[in-house]
């Protein structure tokens, strides 16, 4: 039996009264890669936010290896092995791509040499452009820096926020292979896309959400086949 | 004019300058992480050369006891301000943190009224700073030839500091994007009172130098080199470094200049011109970033 290494129960989150989020219910298998798709403003980002603590959820349980994260501070979430990769990159345009990786280390005290190893390996791009300023990276560079980023805090969860976006197809083909390498290696990811028919290929299992409500969920294979899902999200017509 | 004349008036403009510079940098700093104007500094200022009075008169310790006091009490002033009157706002439209600036401003100089009179008091001397030395025919106070070469070493360990630890690079950081620097795990609220400690620390330098060679301090003192710092600031490009640097050096030799000419009423407004000629013509400032909307 696979143990849930996230567990979202009843999470609504409200801006200045209006709820966002109203009250979904999230499981997070560990080792898994888990999605959720969903239209602009049904509520996706505002979940991670609230799981990475940047959001204070109205109510909500998140239980993180069964221990409870709401009213936590990021650096704490982050320090338990809980990342993100916000949405439209967000490097730090003025660091360099070194100093990005090693940020992205900030609360670690051990020798990043093999982990800035790894991210090399893993992005040789980047290795090529270590003295660059992070803010003359292309589009999909900076893709690759921010999920560099998120995984030299050495993370158990890595949690995405629509990492196709603005990307050439190519590039989104890249990151979606790098996606699941990282999930070989036995990280959990929970991730977001509206480019659901990629998401929905790689993961093990899918939540649909809409305006703050779960209206759906099953593994990708399933919803991949399911017909309200290939007319509203991929695009098929009978 | 000599050459000699020329090259004094050059050391006392570089030497005001450089406390212009110290106190910039505080604006500039602040700007650079909060993109708040602290009002207050020149204000930050004016209390430490309070602290100073207290210390060496009031209580009369001796100056390396007094300097350490003085440092450390603007140090604590300045985070205090920032956790009292500035973080409660850090959600709040930046309009609002901007008028708490000015309040705080203010607020600190009618309490130095309400506390110290505003009457000039004597500002005490540290004798071994103004010994008279004479360098190739230039006679000066030692105060005004190691500000400089002060104002110099600080810069300098500050960009040592932005550019080389780990706390600099989260500052810079923390500068572009306080939501993605708590994903790395930054504690921001660390880094905006560190930015503080700074700007306060260089402020309470900057105090010590500047009163020192005059005579008295009262409650007022702070607003017009608080200006003038931050007009230095804006014309090196606020939030650059040593942009403010430059600038303070610029309007402390342009000060001194214009006032060696015979127009002393003449040196502030010619501050106030170049305020207006870089907002109109490169509203950057000499090193400032462009300012580009996030899409």
């Amino acid at each position: 039996m696979m143990s849930n290494i996230l567990e979202i129960k009843n999470l609504v989150v409200s801006y200045g009264g209006i709820e966002a989020v109203k009250g979904i219910d999230i499981t997070v298998p560990e080792g898994q890669i888990v999605t959720l798709i969903g239209a602009n403003g049904a509520g996706k980002s505002t979940t991670l936010k609230s799981i990475s603590g940047l959001v204070k959820p109205k109510q909500a349980s998140i239980l993180y290896k069964g221990q409870e994260i709401v009213g936590k501070t990021p650096d704490y979430i982050v320090s338990q092995g809980i990342t993100l990769v916000p949405e439209g990159r967000r490097v730090f345009p003025n660091l360099t791509v070194l100093e990005n990786l090693k940020i992205g280390a900030y609360l670690r005290k051990d020798s990043l040499k093999e982990d800035l190893d790894y991210i090399y390996s893993l992005f040789p791009r980047l290795k090529e452009r270590e003295w660059q300023m992070a803010g003359t990276l292309s589009g999909g560079e900076q893709q690759m820096l921010a999920v560099g980023r998120a995984l030299m805090s050495k993370p158990k969860v890595i949690m995405m926020d629509e990492p196709s976006l603005g990307l050439a197809p190519l590039v989104v083909k890249d990151i979606f292979k790098i996606i699941q390498t990282i999930n070989e290696q036995g990280i959990t990811v929970l991730l977001i896309e509206q480019n659901a028919n990629m998401a929905l290929k790689v993961a093990h299992k899918a939540y649909v959400i809409e305006t703050g409500t779960i209206t759906m969920e099953g593994t990708g294979a399933e919803l991949l086949a399911n017909e309200e899902i290939k007319q509203a999200y991929l695009g098929k017509t009978k | 004019m000599t050459s000699t004349a020329f090259l004094q008036y050059c050391l006392t403009g570089i030497s005001i300058g450089g406390i212009y510079a110290l106190i910039a940098i505080g604006y500039t700093m602040v700007y650079g992480i909060l993109r708040l104007i602290n009002f207050a500094h020149g204000d930050i200022f004016m209390m430490a050369a309070y602290f100073m009075i207290f210390a060496m008169v009031d209580f009369a310790l001796p100056w390396y006891v007094s300097i350490v006091i003085v440092l450390a009490a603007t140090i604590l002033l300045g985070v205090v301000i920032e956790k009292v009157a500035y973080k409660p706002l850090r959600s709040s439209p930046r309009m609002s943190i901007m008028i708490s600036a000015i309040g705080v401003s203010y607020l600190l100089q009618n309490l130095a009224t309400y506390l110290f009179s505003a009457l000039p008091k004597g500002y005490p001397k540290i004798d071994f700073l103004m010994k008279t030395i004479t360098i190739g025919g230039i006679s000066t106070s030692v105060v005004t030839f190691i500000t400089p070469i002060l104002t110099l070493v600080f810069v300098f360990l500050l960009l040592q500091l932005i550019n080389h630890t780990k706390i600099g690079m989260a500052m810079r950081a923390v500068s572009k994007d306080f939501e993605t620097s708590q994903l790395m795990g930054i504690k921001i609220n660390r880094v905006i009172s560190f930015t503080f400690v700074i700007g306060c620390f260089l402020a309470g330098v900057g105090s010590i130098l500047y009163f020192t060679p005059r005579p008295s301090v009262y409650p007022l003192v702070g607003s017009l080199p608080g200006l003038k710092c931050f007009i230095a600031a804006v014309f090196g490009g606020i939030g650059s470094i040593p942009g403010a640097m430059l600038g303070g050096f610029v309007i402390g030799l342009s000060e001194t200049f214009i006032k060696a000419a015979g127009y002393s009423e003449f040196s502030d407004v010619f501050t106030f011109i170049l305020l207006i000629v870089v907002l109109l013509f490169k509203p950057t400032g000499l090193f400032g970033e462009k300012t580009t909307e996030k899409v």
